[in-house]
């Protein structure tokens, strides 16, 4: 370093305390995800990307599957539904963990008075709201290809998207995580969560099929419906238990 | 959360950082031995040694990023570790900005000053900018934009946002040119004066020699040298010290 280096001199500014009330839990979780959502607010990288993905693939099944304008049945429009919902959540949930990982970001923000349990939900809040931004069209896209009648089981449709969102961003956000320092995380990420959002991805499509039904079975749907929020509690629990040691890289 | 604190203790502002015979182990491989060192409010301590000899390991333990195997690292009379709000004394400067490169500057700092509970946040922020020599920069442009030299300016302001007392520097010279060094360790001297306990981790002796009063030398995970003088070491003696340390 330079020579001559000034150690006095300058404007003094007093060594004072850290602050005297740090935010809570509520508070620090959702300036995290108000954090990741400005950052995408500006860039619109994630939305665009995993959505435009997301619109391919229903494209892509809808000449495949749409033959003299008579759609498929209802079991291969929820799966069409959750095939896109799927692909377009794991690049979107990747780019949402290089943020962290460009700048070394995640440092700092493990270096500040925030529980890692506030990390976790921020980053889940954050990944959850960006997968609704891309579903809600995607979803009537679908409806609007493949003639699917979502809009008159709504609040069903919406219930299961919702589930299945927040079962797949809380163990999504876990493995995120764990391979942020690693070279291969985009492959590693899909072979590593695909199989582990089975139960989730099954459900969904099977509740939604349930529902699009000429003959919709609501009892089927119901029962899916609690098979969904189950296995998000034990995602969410796991998600809990594992994020900090993931996230410390410990 | 009540953060900790140097308002409730006025004595805690000023007292010093103490590793009390850490030990750290990955898998079979022992990085830290027994390694005890007190660094002190209102001097500069250089951590030195070759590559593997455990340096950033132990700055990572006491900036609470890594937990110790065996020992403690405490400030006064509280003990810094992972999930203790005491981590709110730290600011930690790496070679990486600790940023969000996405976002605009000022709204980096503002992010990081709400983490924290800065009361004068914006206030804060665009001083610090104007301190580091961000001030013009313009306010929508992400810091992917700026160069190497910006991030670690804008880097160290994050750092420094709460006003730690305790300021902790891994290579953060590492790719800065010339006038960015001198710049840094302008800075390093600054907050020496203000009574900081400075923290830093380097492989550049000369920047240590001009800086530090405190030299702390690790070899293969363990002390070698413990030593501190009135004034900053001069590179000859460092050099000296360095050699005759790591020798053999």
């Amino acid at each position: 370093m330079a020579e001559g280096l000034p150690s006095e001199g300058h404007q003094r500014e007093p060594v004072q305390a850290p602050p005297a009330v740090i935010p809570g839990f509520l508070s620090q979780t959702i300036r995290i995800a108000a954090k990741d959502l400005s950052i995408e607010w500006k860039s619109r990288e994630i939305v665009f990307t995993s959505g435009f993905l997301a619109v391919v693939v229903v494209l892509v099944f809808s000449f495949a599957f749409v033959v003299g304008g008579t759609p498929p049945p209802s079991t291969v429009v929820a799966g069409i539904l959750w095939v896109a919902i799927l692909i377009s959540g794991v690049v979107g949930l990747g780019r949402a963990f290089d943020r962290e990982r460009d700048g070394e970001a995640v440092r700092a923000l493990l270096l500040a008075p925030v529980s890692r349990t506030a990390v976790f939900f921020g980053k889940l809040l954050a990944t959850v709201a960006l997968m609704l931004t891309v579903e809600v069209p995607v979803t009537i896209l679908v409806d609007v290809f493949f003639n699917a009648r979502l809009a008159s089981h709504a609040g069903r449709i919406a219930l299961f998207l919702g589930l299945g969102t927040v079962g797949f961003a809380a163990v999504g956000s876990v493995f995120s995580a764990a391979l942020l320092r690693s070279k291969s995380r985009d492959v590693l990420l899909s072979t590593l969560l695909y199989p582990i959002v089975v139960p989730l991805l099954i459900a969904g499509a099977r509740g939604t099929a349930q529902v699009l039904d000429p003959a919709p079975d609501l009892d089927a749907a119901t029962f899916w419906t609690q098979f969904m929020a189950v296995v998000d509690v034990a995602f969410l629990v796991v998600g809990l238990w594992a994020f900090e040691p993931v996230i410390s890289g410990e | 959360m009540t953060a900790p604190a140097a308002d409730a203790d006025p004595g805690l502002a000023r007292a010093s950082l103490e590793v009390s015979h850490v030990g750290k182990v990955f898998g079979r491989r022992r990085a830290l031995a027994d390694v005890s060192a007190t660094m002190r409010p209102g001097e500069i301590t250089a951590i030195l040694g070759p590559n593997g000899a455990g340096k950033s390991t132990l700055l990572s333990i006491v900036a609470t990023l890594s937990a110790a195997t065996s020992g403690k690292v405490s400030w006064g009379e509280v003990e810094l570790r992972r999930n203790s709000p005491h981590r709110a004394a730290l600011g930690y400067v790496g070679h990486d900005p600790g940023l969000y490169l996405d976002l605009p500057a000022l709204d980096n700092l503002l992010f990081f000053a709400s983490l924290y509970g800065v009361a004068d946040a914006p206030a804060r922020s665009r001083a610090l900018l104007e301190r580091v020599g961000l001030g013009d920069v313009p306010s929508d442009a992400p810091v992917r934009t700026f160069s190497r030299g910006m991030m670690q300016r804008l880097g160290l302001a994050r750092a420094i946002l709460h006003r730690p007392p305790i300021l902790l520097f891994d290579e953060p010279s590492a790719a800065l040119d010339p006038g960015g060094v001198t710049w840094l360790a302008t800075e390093l001297a600054r907050e020496r004066a203000a009574g900081r306990v400075v923290v830093l981790v380097t492989h550049d002796l000369d920047a240590a020699a001009a800086l530090a009063e405190h030299i702390v030398i690790l070899r293969r995970g363990r002390v070698v040298r413990d030593e501190r003088r009135q004034s900053a070491w001069g590179a000859a003696a460092l050099r000296a010290a360095y050699d005759e340390s790591c020798r053999g």
